[in-house]
């Protein structure tokens, strides 16, 4: 079947497709139909709190395009969120603003750590009395990024591999299996 | 029963009958950063602002307390970053001073050609942010199509695109690439022809003029009394560009216009800066092809230390006067260092700007503010 | 306005004031209560010192030392005052009522130092949080469970 050959190790689409006249017969499971469709429009939480977020506007403009993979819709509510990027420090007046944004996200969630400051305080490691040493001792952490700060290129590595991740289905909530509906 | 009511009649201080009390942000598309605003409106009409800081404050300064002369100069690259050129050659210029340490000249003209190319794409992503706040998508793309050139030069010439630590003590960390002036030319032929596309953009729309025309008005006298210095100061005719007035670097050789509008509302506050972009490229045009030959770094120890005293150093940013105060008493780590940031004085001008205005009134003043809140917060 | 002309015009003032002219600036060292007078004269005399553009405090450890730095737009010249303050009760006027710029910058060292500034229109921490204990710029601040020293 010459589609099927030509979609052979391409994998745009999950499945196996039967070519029928008149049209074909996609066979798969809803799982992987699910992953794809949501790994492919991840909308973004605009959450930028210092020097990275400056970096995760050159990636949402014209050089660095972040919408050629979906993420082009900044959505300002934690509601209508899918992924949240923390880009920048998180300090100890912020830290209960981060938890609460988070736990107000509907599931599923991911969580994206950009730059050194994020994933670990960065260079305001020693001697700093207000900095949170790293994101994650807020909310659990998807993918790291580091960096100070990180090139646009790293974080749409980034988040081509977020991509990949809930694409194969390793994403917490699956592993967990809290969103299998009975 | 009692606790119950003793905290409610703590909160209505607050605000009176028919008054809301809203809070703005600190995550907010609008207000570039962690700015927590408290905003009482009677309908839409604001009655006062006040603001909560502290949602990035990193401790700079104490943490600073223990860091070597040499080192404390990255940390200001990310308070005001986006200007972080700048921000490193007031700390440079101060430790000069102090040790006097003589700056060969080629290391001269070419700080001050990144400092003006610093303030230039600084100008260029407020003028986007600005215009994506008041509801217009587009110029935010355009400008961030001339920042990219500017990025890619600094880039080329300094090794990093936001947080640049290439101004040293002394002066440059390594030469200039070699393709730095054909690049900043280039950069100039472009951004020219450019210009009459922002100007019938933004500048000539009816609805962004109505928008800022007459809205935020700062006199003379409040700008000098709430400490106001920048473009913010120069829009209500005040004068007080460092560059002018005390000149370093090599800033009394070239010549340039200080840009001064008396209306004082938030259209003037944009017409100084699109007009201080012109100036800027008015003084690269001027140096571009004059960088002398000869070393790009003076002579220095490797150990730093600042002799017994105070020192203060003030350079022009793209938002105002940034102020560098150290008190040393003569070790390898200072006593005490203050940052004067420019952001600081200029927000405590917000509440009597915008008390009495309307909300959408609120954004294009606060656009026109050009905040960074890192830098307030230190 | 020359360095001298601006001595005589102090010492007219407040004749207990030193100077210092080994820094870049001229250096006046006044007492904590004489600040308001200074202050009022320098603003409205012919010094025109219209700018407050940095006020801040060092902590020596037996002592604090509150520092103000003025400039005159008309005169394009600079001075610093100093006052001295006692580590254990510091307190000294505000000066928010000539320069509407202090009021931010006493409310920072404040909640930073511990400076009691009197008859502050609104004097609550701007910076750090609410609940914070401890002045963090003070010499002997210890904080153990946050500051990871190098």
């Amino acid at each position: 079947m010459e589609l099927n050959e030509i979609l052979k190790g391409k994998e745009a689409f999950p499945g196996i497709i039967h070519e029928t006249p008149g049209g074909g017969i996609v066979v798969s499971t809803f799982d992987s139909i699910i992953n794809w469709a949501r790994s492919n429009s991840l909308w973004p939480l605009s959450f930028a709190t210092s020097c990275c977020g400056i970096e995760m506007m050159s990636t949402a403009s014209a050089k660095y395009d972040f919408s050629r993979f979906g993420f082009e819709v900044a959505r300002a509510s934690p509601r209508q969120a899918d992924v949240i990027i923390i880009a920048g420090t998180i300090v100890n007046k912020m830290a209960p603003v981060l938890k609460r944004l988070y736990d107000q996200m509907a599931d599923p969630k991911y969580v994206i750590a950009m730059g050194a400051c994020a994933i670990s305080g960065g260079p305001f490691f020693y001697n700093t009395y207000s900095v949170v040493k790293g994101a994650d001792h807020i909310i659990p952490v998807d993918v790291y990024i580091p960096g100070c700060p990180p090139r646009p290129e790293a974080l749409l590595h980034s988040l081509i591999s977020l991509q990949e991740k809930i694409k194969m289905g390793m994403t917490r909530e699956q592993i967990r299996g809290d969103f299998k509906t009975v | 029963m009692i606790q119950e009511t003793e905290i409610i009649k703590d909160t209505t201080h607050l605000g009176d009958e028919g008054e809301m009390v809203i809070n703005m942000g600190p995550q907010h598309p609008a207000t570039h950063g962690v700015l927590h605003l408290v905003v009482t409106l009677n309908g839409e009409t604001i009655k006062k602002i006040e603001p909560h800081l502290g949602y990035i404050h990193r401790s700079i300064e104490k943490m600073c307390e223990s860091l070597t002369y040499r080192q404390f100069i990255y940390v200001t690259s990310r308070m005001d970053y986006l200007s972080s050129h700048i921000n490193n050659l007031g700390c440079a210029l101060l430790i000069e001073k102090g040790m006097q340490i003589e700056v060969p000249e080629r290391a001269k003209y070419v700080r001050v050609i990144l400092s003006e190319l610093t303030r230039i794409a600084s100008h260029e992503l407020w003028l986007g942010a600005m215009a994506m706040d008041l509801g217009a998508f587009t110029p935010f793309f355009y400008a961030f199509r001339e920042r990219e050139m500017i990025t890619d030069i600094m880039e080329d010439t300094c090794g990093a695109r936001l947080t640049m630590n290439y101004i040293v003590p002394g002066g440059l960390m390594y030469d200039i690439h070699p393709d730095f002036q054909k690049k900043v030319k280039a950069f100039i032929a472009q951004f020219k022809s450019k210009v009459t596309e922002y100007e019938d953009l933004v500048t000539n729309n009816i609805i962004f003029q109505s928008r800022t025309k007459g809205v935020g008005i700062l006199s003379a006298e409040d700008a000098i009394s709430y400490g106001c210095t920048g473009p913010v100061a120069r829009a209500s005719g005040v004068s007080c560009d460092i560059r002018k007035l005390f000149p370093y670097e090599v800033y009394d050789k070239v010549e340039f216009d200080e840009v001064i509008e008396t209306a004082g509302d938030s259209f003037a506050r944009y017409i100084v800066r699109v007009k201080e972009m012109n100036q800027s490229i008015r003084i690269i045009e001027q140096l571009i092809d004059n960088i002398p030959e000869g070393e790009f770094v003076g002579k220095t120890k490797n150990v730093l230390k600042l002799p017994k005293g105070e020192f203060y150093t003030r350079v022009e940013t793209a938002r105002g006067e940034f102020g560098v105060y150290i008190v040393s008493e003569g070790g390898t780590t200072p006593h005490r260092i203050k940052f004067r940031s420019p952001g600081f004085s200029n927000l405590s001008a917000l509440n009597h700007m915008a008390a009495g205005s309307k909300i959408g009134d609120l954004m294009a003043t606060m656009g026109t503010l050009d905040l960074v809140i890192p830098d307030i917060d230190r | 306005m020359t360095n001298e002309a601006i001595k005589e015009f102090i010492t007219a003032i407040l004749p207990t004031a030193s100077f210092d002219e080994t820094g870049e600036w001229l250096n006046i060292q006044i007492e904590s209560t004489q600040l308001l007078t200074l202050a009022k004269a320098l603003r409205e005399g012919e010094t025109n010192m219209n700018y407050l553009f940095c006020l801040t405090c060092v902590d020596w450890k037996t002592h604090l030392t509150m520092v103000y730095h003025f400039s005159s737009i008309q005169h394009r010249n600079s001075i610093v005052v100093k006052a001295n303050l006692d580590r254990n009760q510091p307190s000294i006027e505000t000066l928010s009522f000539i320069w509407r710029t202090a009021e931010f910058h006493e409310r920072e060292v404040f909640e930073m130092f511990g400076v009691q500034f009197e008859n502050h229109p609104d004097l609550r921490k701007l910076i750090l949080e609410d609940e914070f204990k401890g002045f963090p710029l003070r010499k002997d601040f210890e904080d153990p469970i946050n500051m990871i020293k190098l």
